[in-house]
C-alpha cells in the first residue's frame, strides 16, 4: 500500500515536471509570433523602447496600412497567388496520375523507375538550379513566372510517393467493378481513385501551397521586374528601405505569414497526416 | 492476355510519363550539364572556355571562400541537426506520456512555426535577435546576462542560427510521435512485469523501435541543412567576416553576382558529392544501430 501510495506521488511530480519542460517549450514556440505581432502594432517611438512592452500603447493599426501605401505588396501578394495557385494544380495533376500508374499498373521495369523516384528526391534543388537558369534563359522564360510554375506539371517524387503510398491503401476491387462497368484504367484513376483520395490530395495541395508561397531562392533567381516579384522578394525589396523600421517590417512579415498560419488552423490534420506518411513510410 | 499485359503496360508509361519528361528536362539534363560547365569557364556573355580540372582544383587549393563556407555549414549542420532531433524526441516523448493532456494544444503549439518559413521569418529573428531591443537579450537581461551582439558577432552568429532553428523541430516531432504510437504497448507492459523503470524503458524499448525513424530525420535533416540560404542571405548576408558564409550563400555569390557559372557548377557538384557520402555513410552506418523489426538485435 505504502509502495504503490509513493509510487503514486512520483508520477504526479514527473507529470508537473513534464508540464512545465511543455509549458517552456510553448513558450519559446509561441513568443516570437507573439512578439511579431505586438512589435507591429507600435508606433516608431515604442518600438525602440528597453525592456520591451508586450502590449502596445498606444496600437498603431495604422501600421498595416501604410505598408500598402510604402510598397506594392497587393501586387506581390497578386503574383505569389498566381504562382501558388499554378503550382498546385500542376502538383496534384502530375503527381496523382503518376502515383496512380505506380500504384496500379504494372509494366516491366516499373519499381526500378520507382526506386529512382524515391533516389531523386536526395538530390538538392540547388545542384541543377545554375543549368536550369541557363536553359530557361535560353528558351526567354528569365523575367517570366513559367521558371517557377511549369516545372511543377512534372510530377514532384515526394508527392509522388506520398499519393502511391495512399492510393495503395484504397481496396483493388473498387478498380475491378469499375472496370466491369466499362472504365479504362484512366477512367478508374479519374472516376474511383481520385474522388476517394480527397484527403491525400488536399495534403499535397497544402504542402505545395506552403512551398511555393514562402520560395525565395528560385524567384530570386529567375525575376528581376519588381512588378513581378512574390511576397518574399518584396518583402526583402521593402527591408531595403525600411531597415530601421521594425514596426513595419512586423506588420509586412505578419501579413507575408497569415495565409499559412489560417491554412495550419483550417486544415492541420491534412499537415500532420502528411508529415506522418512521409516519415513512417519512408 | 499478353495484349491485356502490353496494354496495361503503355498505360503505365503513359501515366508515369509526365515525371519521365520531367526528369529528363529539370534533372538529368541539367545534372550533366552541370557536370559539362562544371570543367568549363564561363561567364554567360562569352562562349565558354575548357578549363579541365582548374575549377576544382582552385577550389581545394587557393579558395578560402569555399573552405570557410564548407566549415560553417559543416558546423551549422553538426550542431543543429542532432540538436533537433534530441529536443523533438524528448518532447515527443513528454507528450506521449499517457498521463499527459493537452496532446492535440501541445501538438498544435509545436508544430505552428514549422508552418512559417522564409523571408518573413528571417527578419523576425533579426529583430528577435536585435542586441539592444530583441527580446532574446531581453530575457537574459532578466537573468542577469548582458547578452551577446548575436548575428553582428563572429562567434555568436551561428549559435544564434542554431538557436532560431530549433524553432523549426515540429516536423520531426510529429514524426516522433507517430512512430512512439507505433511502438507496441505489450513490450511496455511486460517490461513492467520484470520491473523496469520509466528511463530503462524509454532506454531499452522505445530508442530501439525508433531508431528508424531517427535515421529518418537525421538523413533529411542533413540533405536540408546543408541547402540552407535564405537566413543566411537576408539575417547576415554571410557576415561578419563571413563568419555565416553558408555553402549555398557562396554557390549563389559566386555564380549570380560574380557570374562563374563554370566554378558555380564545380561547386554544386562537390556539394552534391558530400551530400550523398554523408547519406550513404547514415545508411552503411544504419545497420548497426538503427534496429528493424523481425531482425532481432543484428
Amino acid at each position: 500500500m505504502k509502495l504503490t501510495e509513493s509510487r503514486h506521488i512520483n508520477s504526479i511530480l514527473i507529470d508537473i515536471l513534464v508540464y512545465i519542460i511543455l509549458g517552456l517549450g510553448s513558450f519559446f514556440m509561441l513568443l516570437p509570433l507573439l512578439w511579431m505581432v505586438s512589435s507591429s502594432l507600435k508606433d516608431m517611438g515604442s518600438i525602440f523602447i528597453f525592456p520591451p512592452k508586450w502590449i502596445p500603447n498606444p496600437i498603431q493599426w495604422y501600421n498595416y496600412i501604410a505598408i500598402w501605401q510604402e510598397a506594392p505588396f497587393l501586387g506581390y501578394i497578386e503574383n505569389t497567388a498566381i504562382i501558388t495557385g499554378i503550382c498546385i494544380l500542376g502538383d496534384v495533376l502530375s503527381a496523382s496520375i503518376v502515383a496512380f500508374g505506380f500504384a496500379r499498373l504494372k509494366a516491366p521495369g516499373s519499381n526500378m523507375l520507382f526506386i529512382l523516384v524515391l533516389s531523386t528526391m536526395m538530390i538538392p534543388y540547388y545542384v541543377t538550379i545554375i543549368p536550369r537558369y541557363i536553359m530557361f534563359k535560353s528558351w526567354g522564360w528569365i523575367d517570366t513566372f513559367l521558371p517557377l510554375t511549369v516545372p511543377a506539371f512534372f510530377g514532384y517524387p515526394f508527392f509522388i510517393f506520398l499519393l502511391r503510398q495512399f492510393f495503395m491503401t484504397i481496396p483493388r476491387e473498387l478498380d475491378d467493378a469499375a472496370r466491369i462497368d466499362g472504365c479504362g484504367s484512366f477512367g478508374i484513376y479519374w472516376k474511383v481513385i481520385m474522388p476517394l483520395s480527397r484527403t491525400a490530395l488536399l495534403t499535397v495541395g497544402i504542402f505545395s501551397f506552403m512551398e511555393n508561397w514562402n520560395d525565395f531562392m528560385a524567384p530570386l533567381i529567375f525575376l528581376n521586374s519588381p512588378e513581378k516579384y512574390t511576397i518574399a522578394l518584396g518583402l526583402n525589396f521593402f527591408r531595403g528601405f525600411h531597415a530601421a523600421h521594425w514596426h513595419y517590417l512586423m506588420a509586412a512579415s505578419t501579413v507575408a505569414l497569415l495565409p499559412c498560419l489560417a491554412l495550419f488552423f483550417f486544415a492541420q490534420r491534412y499537415f500532420i497526416q502528411g508529415i506522418v506518411t512521409t516519415g513512417l513510410k519512408g | 492476355m499478353s495484349r491485356r499485359t502490353r496494354r496495361e503496360a503503355l498505360e503505365f508509361y503513359i501515366s508515369v510519363s509526365p515525371w519521365i519528361i520531367g526528369f529528363i528536362i529539370f534533372t538529368a539534363y541539367p545534372i550533366g550539364f552541370s557536370l559539362f560547365l562544371s570543367f568549363h569557364e564561363w561567364n554567360l556573355l562569352e562562349s565558354w572556355q575548357y578549363v579541365g580540372l582548374s575549377n576544382y582544383i582552385t577550389m581545394f587549393t587557393e579558395d578560402g571562400l569555399f573552405r570557410q563556407s564548407l566549415k560553417v555549414t559543416a558546423i551549422y549542420t553538426g550542431a543543429s541537426v542532432p540538436l533537433g532531433i534530441c529536443v523533438a524526441l524528448i518532447l515527443a516523448a513528454l507528450l506521449n506520456r499517457p498521463s499527459i493532456r493537452g496532446l492535440s494544444v501541445f501538438r498544435t503549439i509545436f508544430y505552428l512555426p514549422s508552418v512559417t518559413s522564409g523571408v518573413a521569418v528571417a527578419i523576425l529573428w533579426m529583430w528577435i535577435f536585435n542586441p539592444d531591443f530583441g527580446i532574446i537579450n531581453y530575457f537574459l537581461k532578466l537573468l542577469g546576462i548582458n547578452g551577446p551582439p548575436w548575428l553582428a558577432s563572429e562567434e555568436w552568429v551561428l549559435p544564434a542560427l542554431i538557436i532560431m532553428s530549433l524553432w523549426g523541430i515540429g516536423g520531426s516531432m510529429i514524426i516522433f510521435l507517430a512512430g512512439l504510437q507505433g511502438v507496441p504497448q505489450e513490450l511496455y507492459e511486460s517490461a513492467e512485469l520484470d520491473g523496469a523503470t520509466g528511463w530503462h524503458k524509454f532506454r531499452y524499448i522505445t530508442i530501439p523501435l525508433i531508431t528508424p525513424v531517427i535515421l529518418f530525420n537525421l538523413i533529411t535533416g542533413v540533405i536540408g541543412s546543408f541547402q540552407t540560404f535564405t537566413q543566411a542571405y537576408i539575417m547576415t548576408n554571410g557576415g561578419p567576416n563571413n563568419a555565416s558564409l553558408f555553402y549555398i550563400l557562396n554557390l549563389y555569390n559566386q555564380s549570380f553576382r560574380n557570374m562563374r557559372m563554370g566554378y558555380g557548377c564545380a561547386l554544386a557538384w562537390v556539394l552534391f558529392l558530400v551530400i550523398l557520402i554523408c547519406s550513404l555513410v547514415l545508411l552503411w552506418t544504419s545497420n548497426k544501430w538503427v534496429y528493424y523489426e523481425g531482425g532481432i538485435l543484428k
